[in-house]
């Protein structure tokens, strides 16, 4: 394809994407109005209970119109959009402060510990899966078919439990809970860098093993198709030694479906790991999302998953352009 | 037949060669085997071309895969310019694979989708050093010449070539590495007889040019009669009749290869054909009739047909053929 081509090409995916991105904004925008958790209920009942306070009525009336509900869905949409065109998401209910100010406090540590987690389920998934591969039906096969299965099937907080179990617990080598640890005031810049990494160390392995496991079966699956397929065997007729075979004919033609897997993992970078945010106490995205879905933050969770929404169109965008990258086939039409 | 020539004639040299593919049952039990090649042998001579012939599913390409031990085979030998290669290590194997190439029927599954021309043809040239580094390319645009392809094609990607000229880039493919001996597995089945002339016409001129030897593996008869010297009749994983093209085609022995000739269409409509229709359908390979093994098909079978295995014999000028209505003359 030439730049030029592409370039059109980029152009209009993105002029599609922004249509998408409008109603998928619309949807989300909806069914936060329908939530049957409403922030606004919620302080309205808290203050009417104070002594000598206003009723509930009078309170959810005055709370409506600070917080601009007082409008229908579409009318409160378009408000929310034109706030948008000006740069303006608004402050958040549940933590009082603006959106991408709390977004920015959180979204990092997420970010650090999913790219982390993700670059070792990429160097230790592939490389597992073609070896299963190439060794079919072998005790290697089984025994990595076996660990991927067993991470596949793990629920995340049963082990992350046994994680702190064994490593918090019994032999002591990683804190319980937190970010950081209970000296992180008094450490050094280097030290306290140390110190975050240290609390990151279990939930990376959580997540690794966790999400290393469907790759890996991916990465066989798809390497078992190609090493079947013709012109592997041509290269064997050529003579070619079996390094050559597997990683230059066999692997090259595998790269394809795997880069859709890991372009459709970029929003998977900045939605955070709920599960194992909450257990190990991280106050990354994922926690901060569920306690602002949970009591009804409309502006934060307007800009989160609108966010995430963007940040998938966009790793769809990005794995379209890599297959024509990695696929000759694909250049042309 | 293999007494009538010089042993150092001979470029191959196939005995009693065997293929089973195991049928596996429940939790890897064995239940049986495929017998897709049963007890076959034939030799080569240098500079020659075999035609290998017999319906589908006969054994014909996996008799010419497992000669290249591109699939282990089962017993036997084959012994290639002198070597057994069944003996060989998988260094001495590799070395080997460049002297004894293979043409596949579709050449579009068999050209990897993600490299260019170029490399595909002089990869395991330069792998085997076959050219110094600084003259490969010269060396790949000269094959590409040869087999009728441009040099401006080295960057194209196989998915941009026609069926016929994908079909050059795999003879060219095969021809880079300076072969001695070449499968062609069924490489012109999937075209239009325009086409098919091209490429047979190209594989007769490298012969020519380059002195190759050939198995040529067809179930297309008028093709086979066209290139080959030798022709060989599988029916069912074994040979039922070997000879000169002339012989066989003029004078047909065996019942099989009589009613396979029978089919072959005659540009004359007014000709009348006696064609001999085979009755039922071909037995499973897994399970294949006692004695004779087309004796359940065969129009002039004998009872000694369904219980005896008949034995090669030679009817003159290396004729030979396996059925029991030869056995006294």
């Amino acid at each position: 394809m030439k730049d030029n081509q592409l370039l059109k090409y980029i152009l209009k995916r993105i002029g599609i994407s922004i249509v998408i991105l409008f109603f998928v904004a619309l949807i989300i925008y909806t069914l936060m109005r329908c939530l049957p958790t409403s922030y606004i209920e919620a302080v309205a009942l808290q203050k009417s209970m104070q002594p000598n306070s206003k009723s509930f009525e009078e309170w959810m009336e005055q709370l409506t119109k600070m917080y601009n509900m007082d409008k229908g869905i579409v009318e409160g949409y378009f408000a929310w959009l034109g706030n948008v065109f000006r740069g303006e998401f608004g402050d958040s209910w549940k933590w009082t402060m603006p959106v991408t100010e709390k977004f920015n406090n959180v979204v990092w540590v997420s970010f650090v510990m999913g790219a982390i987690a993700l670059f070792f389920e990429v160097i230790i998934a592939i490389p597992l899966g073609v070896i299963a591969a190439t060794k079919q039906y072998s005790k290697a096969d089984y025994t990595i078919s076996i660990v991927a299965l067993a991470g596949i099937s793990l629920p995340t907080f049963f082990f992350a439990s046994l994680m702190k179990l064994v490593f918090a617990v019994k032999l002591g080598w990683f804190d319980l809970y937190g970010l950081v640890g209970r000296d992180y005031e008094y450490l050094s810049p280097a030290g306290q860098l140390l110190d975050k990494a240290n609390h990151l160390v279990l939930p990376i392995i959580v997540l690794v093993v966790i999400s290393m496991g469907s790759l890996m079966r991916h990465t066989r699956t798809n390497m078992l198709e190609v090493l079947n397929a013709d012109y592997i065997r041509t290269a064997r007729a050529k003579g070619l030694s079996e390094r050559t075979v597997i990683y230059k004919h066999a692997f090259r033609n595998t790269l394809i479906p795997l880069v859709t897997i890991l372009g459709g993992s970029l929003p998977g970078l900045f939605s955070g790991a709920l599960i194992t945010e909450t257990l190990f106490s991280i106050p990354g995205i994922g926690y901060t999302s569920y306690h602002s879905m949970v009591s009804g933050d409309i502006p934060f969770s307007m800009f989160y998953l609108v966010f995430m929404a963007a940040m998938t169109l966009l790793g769809n965008l990005i794995t379209d352009i890599l297959y024509a990258v990695v696929d000759p086939r694909v250049r042309v039409s | 037949m293999a007494e009538q020539m010089k042993k150092d004639d001979i470029i191959l040299e196939v005995n009693h060669l065997k293929k089973y593919f195991p049928i596996k049952g429940t939790l890897g039990s064995k239940k049986g085997a495929v017998k897709a090649v049963d007890d076959v042998s034939f030799v080569i001579k240098k500079g020659t071309t075999m035609g290998l012939v017999g319906e589908s599913g006969c054994g014909k390409s996996t008799t010419g895969r497992t000669i290249l031990r591109l699939i282990e085979k089962t017993d036997g030998e084959v012994i290639f310019n002198g070597q057994d290669i069944d003996k060989l290590s998988k260094k001495e194997l590799r070395a080997l694979r460049t002297k004894m190439q293979i043409i596949f029927q579709d050449p579009y599954s068999s050209l990897s989708p993600r490299l260019p021309i170029g490399e595909i043809i002089g990869e395991a040239v330069r792998e085997h050093g076959l050219v110094p580094k600084d003259q490969l390319d010269d060396y790949v645009t000269k094959i590409m010449l040869s087999c009728g392809l441009q040099p401006y094609h080295k960057d194209r990607y196989p998915h941009e070539f026609s069926g016929g000229q994908r079909q050059r880039i795999c003879i060219a493919r095969a021809i880079a590495l300076n072969p001695d001996f070449i499968v062609c597995d069924d490489p012109v089945s999937a075209w239009d007889v325009s086409i098919q002339a091209q490429v047979i016409n190209l594989l007769k001129d490298l012969q020519d040019e380059l002195g190759l030897t050939y198995l040529f593996i067809s179930h297309d008869l008028s093709v086979v009669e066209h290139i080959s010297d030798t022709v060989g009749v599988m029916y069912l994983g074994g040979l039922v009749e070997t000879g000169e093209t002339d012989d066989i085609f003029k004078n047909p022995l065996h019942p099989y290869t009589k009613a396979l000739f029978s089919a072959i269409p005659m540009p004359d409509p007014d000709l009348k054909t006696d064609r001999i229709i085979l009755e039922g359908s071909i037995p499973s390979p897994a399970n294949p009739p006692s004695g004779c093994k087309f004796h359940t098909r065969c129009a002039e079978c004998m009872e000694i047909c369904k219980t005896q295995v008949p034995v090669e014999k030679d009817m003159g000028n290396g004729h030979m053929v396996r059925c029991h209505l030869y056995a006294d003359k």
